[in-house]
């Protein structure tokens, strides 16, 4: 019996330590999670400077964007240990802020002389501060990014097609300025043969289920005047989010995909855009900048084949925020090395380098370079777009807010239900019952 | 004397324990296994669904709130749409499953020449996995190069890329039910086959002494002693096909719109997504219970159709 005992125990010990060992971190050991896409291959290239410089190994953890929320968001609210470092959505701040996810970096930044004020307004408040815009940091700004358009260069040189668009609405074929000719050259352009192939105009975001359709149709609304509230901080949502502006932004978003969009592309994202914009089935296409710098090297449509633009405005200027920033996750072991790494990829030279290899640094070393516009040909873009960005609810109960809008917009402009009156109605009782449940109305 | 052997060395080895005890000792194990993995999680999952808990808050004050979680469900009519949408996949899939999988193990009983062969091809879908499934059938239903899309367009001179089986809000219900009925009628065939071979020679021999014609034989022999086998793959199919999430999720993601939204991926999004962890507990419970009361209804009819 006594042997049988020992047996017992000691397989149950092995079980025990099996499952606790790989949780462990190692001192000299960083994870940083992310999501998987194309900067993330120039963090782990950039990465390999910190390495270098404190012996401290880098483990990546990339997940696929539309498994990011789902996959990191679970890895936080069961406490996990295996990511250190995270660079999160710009959504995800409120909720982590408030849930003690993530470090306030406030004293980190004051020892160590971080100035926010060294990186652009803009990005620091999207991606560090909760509450918004005060200074309560809890990430250092990583990775700017906007949506934006890419277009066929080649296509819109071609001499025939100019003078077609310039004899059919009286000016010439380039890059729409706004939404109404944004239009306009994807209606020319679809069904057109070009190449000996079929085209449509233009590659638009409609995912349902994770963020794709929202991202995409707030590029329409945010420049028809779409507003979340009356009076910023008040959730007074009657009026801006279902007003006449942003009921003509959601019917200019829907009748885009209706007359332009791919045939199948009921369900697109990042991916899909990408993939109908390199297979040549479109003229244009909406993603984010952190995809210009592949698409420009891209030796089929890349080089001077491909042009690219800020989102078109309509009644005002603006965009829709992407990017993130990087954030010390609360439960690591390995506390002392992940504030290493921030102190580290805060410095101007590291910043330099995380542009040149494809990063969206936003820190003012590299926007104010006065080579910087003309470093890339969709930098000067790239600033005008993070002026005028305009960001999705930030608020700890983001995912319930982000899932209604996600609902009432597919259910318009894909799947044919009502109006955009109605759906922007829907939409305002959905919330109103979210911050009425968070006591916030 | 081998068996009396056995039990009795072990009890003699474990000196005090009786064979009663020994027997608990191999059978705790398994029942502590199924109280953690199964019973425990219901009780939580119903303890849950009375309060506001929500995962992604775990510094959140945890309250009771009685039965309005129960209440907001009920009178969530998007709840209601997703129920229905379940309801319209359960009906058809099930009802398509029966007829063309028992027509193909009447057919297969015929035992002509290459039967088996034929019988292991047919069974091919259902040994694929969902994922798997879901991915090679959204190619096949891709507008544009698709394989679906132009078998349609051989066959009836509709342009392929015209119609989008997976993005037509009235095509998208009716693509997901193909698939479904294409990966599971061998099950449902192979179930019929089992019943169709139960059934003895003599009955048949005896029919035909009394002149009965092929289609008396069906409908008084085949079909009656065969029932009992059908309604049990209705029943495997209808309580599989009421949770069905993966293939539903890969194929269309409950879209376009909420289209395809059946009641499994509704209840992921409030669980998962919009992190409501009372609210979709009240909702798997109230899931859990039409499911469970379904099944046993129908169980209920089943052993009256057994003891016919």
């Amino acid at each position: 019996m006594r042997k049988m005992t020992k047996i017992l125990m000691g397989m149950s010990s092995a079980l025990v330590l099996s499952t606790v060992i790989p949780g462990m971190a190692k001192a000299d050991e960083l994870t940083l999670c992310w999501a998987a896409w194309d900067p993330a291959n120039a963090l782990v290239e950039l990465s390999k400077d910190f390495t270098a410089a404190t012996g401290t190994t880098m483990k990546f953890e990339f997940v696929p964007w539309p498994n990011f929320a789902d996959r990191i968001l679970n890895e936080l609210n069961s406490g996990g240990k295996l990511c250190d470092l995270l660079i999160g959505d710009s959504q995800w701040i409120g909720g982590s802020a408030e849930n003690g996810y993530y470090v306030k970096l406030n004293d980190f930044f004051d020892k160590e002389g971080i100035k926010m004020s060294d990186f652009a307004e803009a990005a620091v408040n999207a991606y560090s501060t909760w509450p918004k815009g005060t200074p309560n940091y809890w990430a250092l700004p990583a990775m700017g990014d906007a949506n934006g358009w890419f277009y066929r260069k080649d296509w819109f040189a071609k001499p025939e097609l100019q003078a077609e668009f310039k004899q059919k609405y009286g000016r010439d074929l380039g890059p729409p300025q706004t939404w109404d000719e944004l239009k306009q050259v994807a209606e020319f352009f679809t069904g057109r043969e070009i190449d000996g192939q079929k085209v449509y105009g233009a590659a638009i975001f409609t995912e349902r289920a994770s963020e794709g359709v929202t991202m995409g149709a707030t590029s329409a609304l945010y420049p028809f005047g779409f507003k979340y509230e009356q009076t910023p901080g008040k959730y007074d949502m009657e009026g801006a989010v279902n007003s006449a502006d942003a009921v003509a932004g959601l019917e200019a978003y829907k009748a885009l995909y209706k007359c332009c969009q791919p045939p199948g592309y009921t369900d697109s994202y990042m991916g899909e855009g990408l993939d109908a914009f390199k297979s040549g089935q479109v003229a244009m296409a909406m993603n984010w900048f952190a995809f210009f710098p592949g698409l420009h090297k891209d030796e089929k449509v890349g080089g001077d084949k491909i042009g690219f633009f800020v989102n078109p405005k309509q009644k005002v200027a603006a965009s829709t925020l992407g990017g993130q920033g990087i954030s010390v996750v609360a439960n690591t072991d390995n506390m002392d090395g992940a504030l290493a790494y921030i102190k580290w990829f805060a410095q101007p030279e590291v910043q330099k380098k995380w542009w040149a290899l494809g990063g969206y640094a936003v820190h003012n070393a590299v926007l104010n370079e006065p080579s910087f516009k003309d470093s890339q040909p969709f930098a000067a873009d790239f600033l005008v777009a993070m002026n005028q960005v305009q960001d999705f609810w930030q608020e700890p109960s983001y995912a319930i807010l982000l899932q209604a809008m996600q609902k009432r917009l597919h259910d318009y402009v894909v799947a044919d239900q009502g109006t955009a009156q109605e759906a922007l109605d829907a939409l305002v009782n959905d919330w109103k019952e979210i911050f009425e449940d968070e006591g916030k109305l | 004397m081998l068996a009396h052997a056995t039990p009795t060395t072990i009890a003699a080895r474990v000196r005090g324990l009786s064979d009663r005890a020994i027997a608990w000792l191999f059978v705790t194990p398994t029942i502590a296994l199924l109280l953690a993995i199964n019973i425990f999680p219901l009780i939580w999952a119903v303890y849950l669904s009375f309060t506001n808990f929500r995962a992604n808050r775990p510094n959140a004050a945890v309250e009771g709130v009685g039965l309005r979680n129960y209440q907001r469900v009920l009178n969530d009519p998007d709840i209601w749409i997703a129920m229905q949408t379940t309801a319209h996949f359960v009906f058809w899939t099930i009802l398509l499953q029966t007829v063309i999988g028992f027509a193909l193990a009447y057919l297969i009983d015929r035992k002509f020449r290459g039967h088996g062969f034929w019988t292991t091809v047919i069974l091919i879908p259902m040994m694929l996995s969902p994922a798997v499934v879901g991915n090679f059938w959204r190619f096949l239903y891709q507008p544009q190069i698709g394989l679906f899309n132009y078998i349609v367009s051989f066959f009836t001179g509709i342009p392929p890329s015209s119609f989008e089986m997976l993005g037509s809000v009235d095509l998208a219900p009716w693509a997901i039910i193909i698939v479904d009925t294409w990966m599971w009628t061998p099950y449902v065939m192979l179930i019929c086959l089992a019943g169709l071979r139960s059934i003895p020679d003599y009955i048949y021999e005896a029919a035909e002494v009394d002149r009965a014609s092929a289609w008396r034989q069906f409908w008084s022999i085949t079909v009656p002693m065969a029932l009992p086998f059908i309604m049990l793959a209705v029943l495997f199919r209808g309580i599989e096909n009421f949770k069905m999430f993966d293939m539903v999720m890969l194929l269309t993601g409950g879209g376009p719109g909420s289209t395809t939204e059946v009641a499994s991926i509704t209840l992921k999004r409030e669980a998962f997504e919009s992190w409501l962890t009372g609210r979709s507990s009240a909702f798997a419970i109230i899931l859990f219970v039409a499911v469970f009361g379904l099944a046993n209804i129908y169980v209920k009819a089943l052993n009256r159709v057994k003891q016919r």
